[in-house]
């Protein structure tokens, strides 16, 4: 089975559990004088329901022909590409998020930009290290200090800042 | 009308005023074209700076100065890096990316400067000729209306964006639908689908799923095939001039894109975005045959109908505010907010009791405008060295902007992770050919769809509102032709192909 229809299988799983919902179970504590409204807050999503349901069945069974035609990246040869660094920057990004209160926002930018270009094979740490520092340093400069928008730079505890 | 001209000249042509115009549209350009910060967000930031002037007319001069240079910065980003931070601005991302990667960058954002210019300075004139009328052509459309015209709307970006697979688009606008409906909405007051998450309380943010849908696939697609950084190479930007046939295919484009997206940028709700894709849409409809296989290519004409059509939209939108006091787009909402700290208050009156504010923010548009072509058609070349950074940095660049633009709008670390997440998704669908830019279009016109559908349900105490209200009907019936006739095409070339029997 080709991947769009391994998609819409998903999408569909997704229509029905959201379907139950809207036609089951949301309309259970709806208040009385609710109920004479001709709308209910499950109106809307009851139609949306139906309407994915169908065309996701539409693309599960091929009911709509079409030309085969193949994206940028043919995802049945994913392992020729460059898999692992994609990997890897996606971990690095949900490090980043993590990280990003606890260790401040000048320590994790920096990090993040200079570990972002060694899994991307640079080598030349100096020149990494010095663009993390200068580049972190000038976007806090200019959301915080600019902007007003409150970031905070160091570690917890820093001393500095709280 | 001449003698409020003049006092709208006298006004916006002093030195305060120009400096305040020059100011506003820089900044907004710098900001704008960081993926992610959108017109909304940078309009907030600068409430402040604004309000601490003191002067109305200064303070809305300045907010529209940003708004424009930040969708002029937006389509920047666009056309350069398939970026677009703001929504107005992904059509534009269409057909300018592929220009990019076919290394005519520089002409990508000629044409988007001189279709944004005229489309603003076209539609300004049409603002101070309209704004008077129009508030009562607006006031004609009631929510079924809305309702019906959003559905246009949504049926003639799954027609288009779908490529011949106009299921997979609407199953991506239904999904966007649903993901709009997640969280608590102003019309009912009760959390939906939220799964007793705390987070979801408030739904999806906008800025996180579009950095998901259209940033954070096109870094990893940098990752994966290192050949396709930078387009052309080495980076450079050249051939800036575009010449006098492509000048001359343009123009009918940019004249008509300039009437159609000022009056949709007038309908409350249907702003810049729907605008700029409508005014796609249109554009290859029209386009001969030859012409329409280059959009999404690298079309010149795919490149300046969204910029038009945009632009136009923007000052359209600020003749409901100006006129009725009613803001017409999210931006413009923020505006509203502003005059009324400043104690004005927009509506009918606003022309007469404050001639010189009314006045002043329309020819501030035309200086606007010009200060947008003026400043950035040279610095062009400056703006576009992006490029010309190694993919090494260049790639961490991008994937820090994506994720601040995400964080700084909602200052919410677990708003990065669904970013992730939700990147990770896109780039499956991607993979799969699903058309990424109707699931945006479905989750920002959402909540407008459903409280105009509430409306009318409740004003016609069912569905009725369908049949008896005659212009609905007609707009439903446009967006039911849209969905069955590309349909319909594509099933009998399918049919008529060489080396396929025929049914019969």
């Amino acid at each position: 089975m080709a991947l769009d229809r391994w998609i819409a299988l998903i999408f569909l799983g997704i229509c029905l559990a959201y379907g139950y919902t809207a036609w089951f179970n949301m309309d259970g504590g709806l208040a009385p004088f609710m109920k004479r409204n001709p709308i209910w807050p499950s109106t809307f999503p009851k139609l949306l329901s139906l309407l994915g349901i169908v065309t996701s069945l539409i693309i599960l069974f091929g009911l709509e022909k079409h030309e085969q035609e193949m994206g940028e990246i043919d995802y049945r040869r994913l392992l020729d590409y460059k898999i692992g660094q994609a990997i890897g920057l996606l971990v690095l990004m949900g490090l980043y998020a993590l990280t990003l209160k606890s260790l401040g926002f000048l320590l994790s930018t920096a990090s993040f930009l200079i570990m972002g270009a060694y899994i991307l094979g640079e080598r030349k740490w100096i020149v990494m290290i010095l663009i993390g520092a200068i580049t972190s340093f000038c976007v806090w400069y200019l959301v915080s200090e600019i902007l007003n928008i409150y970031m905070r730079p160091w570690p917890r505890g820093f001393g500095l800042w709280n | 009308m001449l003698e409020g001209l003049l006092i709208g000249l006298q006004t916006a042509l002093s030195i305060k005023m120009l400096i305040v115009v020059i100011g506003g549209c820089l900044i907004g350009t710098f900001i704008g074209m960081l993926p992610g910060l959108g017109p909304m967000s940078i309009i907030a930031i600068m409430i402040p700076v604004a309000i601490s002037m003191g002067d109305p007319a200064a303070a809305l001069i300045l907010l529209a100065g940003v708004y424009y240079g930040a969708i002029f910065g937006g389509s920047t980003s666009s056309i350069l890096l398939n970026a677009p931070g703001v929504a107005g601005t992904v059509a534009t991302s269409f057909d300018g990316y592929p220009m990019t990667q076919q290394g005519k960058a520089g002409k990508a954002l000629t044409i988007a400067a001189i279709a944004s210019f005229c489309g603003g300075t076209f539609s300004a004139i049409l603002l101070m000729i309209f704004a008077p009328m129009l508030s009562s052509v607006a006031l004609l459309f009631h929510s079924a209306e809305y309702f019906a015209l959003m559905i246009v709307g949504l049926s003639a970006i799954a027609a288009f964006a779908g490529k011949g697979q106009v299921a997979k688009a609407i199953l991506m606008t239904t999904i966007g639908l649903i993901m709009a409906t997640v969280g608590e909405g102003a019309l009912f007051n009760m959390p939906r689908f939220t799964m007793g998450i705390m987070d979801l309380q408030s739904g999806f943010g906008f800025i996180t799923l579009a950095m998901a849908m259209f940033a954070l696939p096109e870094a990893l697609f940098l990752v994966l095939l290192p050949k396709t950084v930078g387009g052309s190479g080495n980076g450079a930007i050249k051939d800036l001039r575009i010449s006098r046939s492509e000048a001359r295919s343009i123009a009918p484009v940019i004249f008509r894109q300039s009437i159609q997206g000022f009056f949709i940028g007038v309908l409350p709700g249907a702003g810049a975005t729907i605008a700029s894709f409508l005014g796609y849409a249109v554009e290859r409809n029209i386009a001969p045959k030859e012409e329409q296989k280059q959009f999404g290519k690298g079309s010149i004409k795919g490149l300046a109908a969204p910029e038009t059509a945009n632009n136009a939209a923007c000052t359209g939108s600020f003749v409901p505010l100006l006129t009725l006091g009613i803001p017409g787009s999210g931006t413009t909402a923020i505006l509203l907010g502003a005059l009324i700290a400043l104690n004005v208050s927009p509506g009918p009156r606003l022309m007469i009791d404050e001639p010189q504010i009314f006045w002043s923010v329309i020819i501030s548009m035309y200086i606007g405008n010009l200060v947008l072509l003026v400043l950035n058609l040279p610095l062009i070349p400056y703006i576009a060295k992006v490029l010309s950074v190694p993919r090494n940095y260049l790639i961490p660049f991008i994937m820090f902007f994506t994720l601040m633009g995400a964080y700084i709008g909602q200052n919410n670390a677990t708003e990065l992770l669904l970013l992730v997440g939700f990147g990770v998704c896109a780039t499956a669908l991607k993979f799969a050919n699903y058309p990424l830019a109707p699931l945006l279009i479905g989750f920002i016109l959402g909540g407008m769809i459903e409280d105009n559908f509430s409306r009318s349900m409740q004003l016609y105490d069912g569905v009725a509102f369908i049949w008896e209200r005659p212009m609905t009907l007609g707009l439903l019936m446009i967006a039911a032709l849209l969905i069955v006739l590309p349909t319909w095409n594509s099933h009998r070339a399918q049919k008529n192909r060489p080396g396929k029997a025929d049914g019969d």
